[in-house]
């Protein structure tokens, strides 16, 4: 292992090679710790682990291993560190980037089996979970005790809350109540050196450096997670939304930054654009205003007399901005109406075009216009719809590219799309990805994020956890021959390179 | 400000060259604080000022050396607040020290720590490199999340010259309530009150009476006042008493007894050890004044599921913060070369060897 694991000089300069891993031996050395049914090698059963939720990108792994143990976890991952064999760890395969995407000479690790919820501390607020339970379920496990779990990705009834750590997950409530780092206590994992260690703390924090937020949304690059302790919120009393239409999309943006400024933090702040709304008013008739440019909602939780003063307030802000339309939710049904919508807009987008493309950028919001007009402009560029859902009240957009698969060039069209939304985001100010990781989707555009020090900085980071390199390579944190590559094919672009001595915040 | 950022990079990559260290100084208030250290001065206070404000965005930017007084009363104009309350031991800190020493005040169990707050930084590597992580925006998933891991490294990492961080707008109701209570009984208190929707911005109990503030919507501070009853302390009695506790300015904090700090689960019973004791942060913060023996200290706090550090006077040269399992200690030691192979940053303020 040692042998041709990167030395100091090379390290991050170039992809490691793998192909000399030998299957043969290693389903042999897997099965003396593994029985038979916690371990694929069979093409058929290998052909459902061949993709994440980025489905675009498929490719078989050599094995795929289904532990039940955190002993079998560290069994498997020596034994991979002696033959040098990638690791790819896997939750419930929701993630939107390829985080998950299986490694060609590597092994995918299902902790699919790893699904107890082992202690609901209602005292303490705080639930004890294995990485394969599923996110809504430890809010369904704490609900009898007035908790739950605050962190709600839109992918919640599905995806695991290990996934969850592994890409820092978000959702529509992050403005108020944090991402998924906020949200933990401590993370038990295995290194790929088979060590068992915990990351955070039951207490409020842990002493020495904080490795807790460099692990969350490290895409399983630094460890394994076996054990996730989360901290429960105590649930609101009441929620209640509303819904305001606005005749121009600047306008409903300046009503966000008019909400913030007024001292307010909304439990949720959602936008969404004209063809967005139609998208999904045909699809599940939440009774949205179709002559809208744009539609926001506006969430607001507490005490029943904490609801009524901010509704009130953002009531008469949102009219003062120039809405042309406000609603309030006047019972629990209304409201999960009105977020019916919202919630449905990818699968909206599923229905009014055969494929989508999801972007996750974030901008400060007070670019939002500009944004959403150079989206417009690409629109006619690459002749292709975009329909955009934005989690306004933290910046995070996501406009779906919609595109047919099945039309020659489509697919690379609406790729390059997608990567010119996410320049622009760098360019505003802001960031690649906001939730939903960098995976392999993203990673060129991490050469633009990034300059060539910072690159290396995360491969050092990734090599003091993972020396050899073996946890998830390829994903996450490009290469530098990769970004002198992808800076070649972008020659003649608009963009200048990366310059470390300015401020680029 | 760049000619003294570059003039700072030609330092670290002389001195990292030349085997020698550097001593990372802001204002100086929390010397006393980690490990004695040594090295070359490095005063950042020469790098200061807000770089931008966007009260609707809720971030700011500054460089390092700003004064946190001077920040905090820019914020306050705009009604916002550093919701983590960071201490303020003696007039001068800056902004690089409170993020790099990585201390809460009071309303900590309520809102998050210092990292929870990070959004991006700049910083200045062992190697003299100048490295941004992080961003000006909530949410942001793109590289490892390095600026959040600076939150409490106390500058043995790197030298950050410039940061984001998320604020927040001030509550606009606030109320202390007052309650004759036991240790026990107020622990208890305090765990079943966190899982209830209830406004309680900070916690604080010493000798037999625990002490709330509520803080949020008018509505919310009425509707919790009703219901707890307690006595009401004056606005003007409970600011000096939460200002106290978070600066250490406190009666408790006088003297030149040991002063330890245990960070404990919150439901973690009363702490029986010798010495006087001052619970805060809802149960999850012990403060201690003991001469007891640092072994029975730490071994009765870690048995709680907690850590011990030995926040101010004392023998500082073994280990002040708590001993790390095997593992992880590699794991810190990895990290610290990955960012100051030639270990130039602050020398074992943190722990010996980091």
């Amino acid at each position: 292992m040692s042998g041709n694991a990167p030395d100091a000089s090379s390290l991050g300069q170039a992809e490691r090679d793998f192909s000399q891993v030998d299957k043969h031996r290693l389903v042999t050395a897997l099965a003396r710790v593994l029985p038979p049914t916690c371990l694929l090698h069979d093409l058929e059963d290998l052909r459902p682990y061949e993709c994440d939720g980025m489905a675009a990108l498929r490719q078989l792994p050599l094995v795929v291993a289904l532990p039940e143990t955190e002993a079998q976890v560290v069994d498997i991952l020596k034994i991979c560190a002696e033959q040098a064999v990638p690791v790819v760890a896997r939750g419930a395969g929701t993630g939107l980037s390829g985080g998950a995407q299986p490694h060609r000479f590597g092994l995918v690790l299902s902790l699919a089996r790893f699904k107890k919820i082992l202690q609901i501390d209602a005292h303490a607020r705080r639930a004890v979970v294995q990485p394969g339970v599923r996110n809504l379920a430890i809010s369904e496990a704490a609900a009898p005790h007035g908790l739950y779990y605050a962190p709600d990705p839109s992918s919640q009834i599905a995806c695991t809350i290990g996934g969850n750590v592994a890409e820092n997950s978000g959702g529509v409530h992050c403005l108020k109540y944090g991402l998924t780092l906020h949200n933990l206590l401590k993370v038990r994992g295995v290194t790929m050196a088979g060590e068992v260690v915990e990351f955070g703390s039951l207490a409020l924090d842990a002493p020495g450096y904080d490795l807790l937020p460099l692990v969350t949304g490290s895409e399983g690059m630094l460890a394994v997670v076996t054990e996730v302790t989360v901290r429960l919120t105590p649930k609101p009393q009441l929620a209640q939304c509303v819904l305001a239409a606005f005749d121009d999309v600047v306008k409903a943006g300046d009503a966000v930054a008019a909400i913030i400024a007024a001292g307010i933090i909304p439990a949720g702040l959602e936008m969404m654009d004209q063809p967005a709304t139609a998208a999904v008013e045909e699809f599940v008739h939440a009774g949205y205003p179709l002559d809208a440019q744009a539609i926001l909602l506006c969430e607001a939780d507490g005490t029943p007399e904490e609801v009524a003063e901010e509704i009130a307030r953002v009531r008469a802000l949102l009219e003062a901005s120039g809405a042309t339309e406000v609603r309030v939710s006047r019972d629990e049904a209304e409201r999960m109406r009105f977020w019916a919508g919202r919630k449905a807009a990818f699968p909206a987008a599923g229905r009014i075009s055969p494929d989508y493309y999801c972007m996750d950028g974030t901008i400060p919001r007070k670019r939002l216009g500009e944004m959403l007009q150079a989206i417009q402009a690409m629109e006619r560029k690459y002749a292709m719809r975009c329909i955009n859902v934005f989690h306004a009240g933290d910046g995070n957009l996501h406009p779906l590219i919609l595109f047919d698969a099945n039309k020659p060039g489509d697919q690379h069209t609406a790729e390059a799309f997608g990567a010119e939304i996410l320049e622009l985001s760098v360019a505003l100010g802001g960031t690649i990805t906001g939730e939903h990781g960098v995976g392999i989707e993203k990673i060129n555009q991490m050469c633009g994020q990034f300059a060539t020090p910072e690159i290396l900085a995360f491969h050092r980071v990734k090599a003091a956890f993972d020396p050899a390199g073996l946890l998830n390579p390829g994903k996450a944190i490009p290469t530098l021959n990769r970004c002198a590559e992808y800076g070649r094919e972008r020659m003649g672009s608009t963009r200048q390179p990366a310059h470390p001595e300015l401020p680029r915040f | 400000m760049n000619d003294l950022i570059e003039a700072w990079r030609e330092q670290v990559r002389s001195a990292a060259a030349a085997g020698g260290c550097i001593a990372i100084r802001g204002g100086d208030t929390k010397a006393f604080y980690g490990r004695p250290t040594a090295g070359e001065p490095l005063d950042t206070r020469g790098l200061r000022g807000i770089v931008s404000y966007e009260p609707s965005e809720l971030v700011v930017t500054l460089r390092a050396g700003t004064p946190l007084a001077e920040l905090e009363a820019l914020l306050a104009e705009r009604g916002q607040m550093l919701a983590f309350e960071p201490p303020r031991f003696a007039p001068g800190g800056t902004v690089g020290g409170c993020v790099t020493a990585g201390l809460a005040g009071p309303r900590r169990a309520a809102v998050g720590g210092v990292r929870d707050f990070v959004l991006g930084l700049r910083m200045i590597d062992g190697r003299g490199d100048l490295l941004r992580f992080g961003g000006e925006v909530m949410k942001n998933v793109a590289g490892y999340d390095v600026s959040r891991a600076m939150a409490g490294s106390l500058g043995t990492l790197g030298l950050i010259v410039e940061v984001s961080l998320k604020v927040l707008p001030r509550p606009p109701a606030e109320a202390s309530l007052r309650f004759e209570l036991d240790e026990a009984t107020a622990l208890h208190r305090l765990n079943a009150w966190g899982g209830q929707p209830l406004p309680i911005s900070a916690s604080v109990w010493r000798d037999g009476a625990l002490t709330l503030r509520l803080a949020g919507a008018v509505a919310a501070v009425d509707a919790a006042l009703r219901g707890l009853g307690g006595e009401r302390l004056a606005a003007a009695e409970a600011d000096a008493l939460w200002a106290g506790l978070r600066d250490h300015t406190d009666a408790f904090f006088a003297g030149d007894k040991p002063l330890w700090r245990l960070s404990v689960p919150p439901d973690a019973l009363a702490v029986a050890l010798p010495g006087a004791q001052l619970v805060e942060w809802g149960g999850a913060q012990r403060w201690l004044r003991s001469t007891a023996p640092a072994a029975d200290i730490r071994a009765r706090t870690a048995a709680l599921g907690g850590h011990a550090t030995l926040f101010r006077h004392g023998e500082r040269s073994g280990d002040v913060f708590h001993p790390l399992p095997a593992p992880i200690r590699a794991l810190q030691h990895n990290l610290k070369r990955a960012f100051d192979p030639a270990g130039v940053f602050n020398p074992g303020r943190l722990y010996e060897g980091l």
